[in-house]
């Protein structure tokens, strides 16, 4: 579903990613850990092209979602995020109402069919598990909701264009532990039918959603393989001690 | 439910599916020995690989959850306890097998029918049953007040245990040839005896999960 070839990335002079290979599982949840500033979040942003809004950036290597180089020039950014949605460290729902939040990336692609929108705001909501929280309220300002639920909107706004891969920041760093709770359950939940990917600080969290993780540090992949085994027995040294809280 | 909950009701659920095993286990190992039945021993013999087959699995499947979901409180007590368990379950196992080794190997499984009625084993292995399926109930109930009740009946078990080394000597004194067999025997209600001091474990292990009390090395008055 997800793979990379040999990717290398640069913030100007700075070598931000170090030859990163790796192949995502469809219908699972990768997670990204590893210390601020070694490159998740970079990674991350290659799969839907954000980093091509940053100047002095360059990017080699492969980056394929369902066989494709999406960095080919043939390739329509906005095609691909509509297949590649994404959801951010702060929730940043658009000052408008519950309902035209989830119908705007639907009005934007030219869906104007109210039948088709009611239903699929409806059915995106359902997914976020916010639906039974909003749904007599649709029309109130999306910032009378709280963190939780705005973060919940903002999956269900992801949700509405029927993207296949679902890219998660730091989906719940800014969030109490109750709201976490509901955002990892629905991560849970979600990957029945989405592929998801997923950057966190908290090894945790990365530990309780994810199928696969993948432990970074300066740059470099330093170890990818499935969470079980990397919270319990991981391979390499820098590894057990990243998650055992003795690096650095 | 949510995803962690299922992850530990599925922990809780295969602890419950050992356990009835064992009881099984333990039941057959009984009727083979009180009947001398050869065929069911060796089916005691290979259910006991599953027995074991469940323990490592139960022991990476807590490890797991150790590992991924960092359960605390009544969660962790409840891991904790579950490793144990499984642990004494497959001991209990173990013991049941080899009741069912004496069967098979044992050349005096013809002996006075009237030395085991006096060495009270069929008492001794209903005991154990009852106490094995007293501490499954208590587990899956979640209630301790069992507990109290399952210990009073180890003191059963030691009383005929106790009693067993004089009546033994005592057919020995009688009949020297009866050695050999005798101590078999004694090997066998030593084994038994175990089994409770096991089920006792078990329980400790309840209490610990439950009501987050430490009974070990506590003596039954200070337990009350």
């Amino acid at each position: 579903m997800i793979e990379t070839k040999d990717i290398n990335f640069y913030y100007r002079d700075f070598h931000a990613l170090k030859n990163i290979s790796m192949k995502m599982h469809p219908n699972s949840v990768t997670a990204f850990i590893g210390p601020s500033g070694c490159g998740k979040s970079t990674f991350l942003r290659l799969f839907n092209r954000m980093n091509d809004l940053i100047d002095g950036t360059k990017l080699s290597g492969k980056c394929l979602i369902q066989g494709e180089n999406i960095y080919k020039k043939s390739v329509s950014v906005d095609e691909l995020r509509k297949n590649v949605g994404m959801v951010f460290q702060k929730p940043n729902p658009f000052p408008k109402s519950i309902f035209e939040n989830v119908a705007y990336g639907l009005r934007v692609n030219g869906r104007n069919d109210k039948k088709f929108i009611d239903q699929r705001v409806e059915e995106s909501l359902i997914n976020a598990a916010l639906w039974d929280e909003v749904k007599d309220k649709l029309k109130k300002s999306a910032y009378e909701l709280s963190g939780g639920q705005q973060q919940r909107l903002c999956i269900a706004r992801a949700l509405a264009v029927s993207p296949s891969i679902l890219l998660m920041d730091e989906p719940a760093s800014a969030l109490d532990p109750i709201s976490t709770s509901k955002i990892e359950e629905l991560i849970y939940q979600l990957k029945k039918d989405y592929t998801i990917v997923i950057v966190t600080h908290n090894m945790q969290q990365a530990a309780r959603v994810s199928d696969h993780t993948g432990f970074f540090m300066m740059g470099e992949l330093v170890e990818f393989s499935k969470t079980k085994k990397m919270f319990l027995n991981p391979e390499k040294e820098e590894t057990q001690n990243y998650i055992t809280g003795r690096f650095g | 439910m949510r995803h962690k909950e299922q992850e530990m009701e599925a922990l809780r659920e295969e602890a419950l599916e050992m356990w009835k095993l064992v009881i099984s286990q333990l039941e057959k190992a009984k009727l083979c020995f009180l009947e001398n039945k050869v065929e069911l021993a060796f089916e005691v013999l290979i259910k006991e690989k599953r027995v074991d087959a469940f323990e490592l699995k139960m022991d990476s499947n807590c490890e797991n959850y150790i590992a991924l979901y960092n359960p605390v409180a009544i969660d962790l007590r409840l891991v904790l306890s579950l490793i144990k368990i499984s642990n004494t379950l497959e001991r209990i196992g173990d013991f049941a097998a080899g009741i069912a080794r004496h069967v098979i190997d044992d050349n005096c499984n013809d002996i006075d029918k009237k030395i085991i009625e006096n060495l009270k084993i069929e008492k001794m292995l209903k005991i154990l049953i009852t106490m094995l399926t007293e501490s499954f109930v208590a587990f899956e109930t979640e209630n301790t007040r069992l507990s109290g009740k399952i210990l009073a009946r180890d003191e059963e078990v030691d009383e005929i245990y106790n009693e067993s080394t004089d009546i033994l000597s005592e057919y020995i004194h009688l009949d020297p040839q009866f050695a050999n067999c005798a101590l078999k025997l004694y090997l066998l209600i030593r084994k038994l005896e175990r089994i409770g001091d096991h089920c006792c474990n078990i329980v400790e292990e309840i209490v610990f999960y439950i009501d987050a009390k430490v009974l070990k090395h506590k003596k039954p008055k200070e337990i009350e």
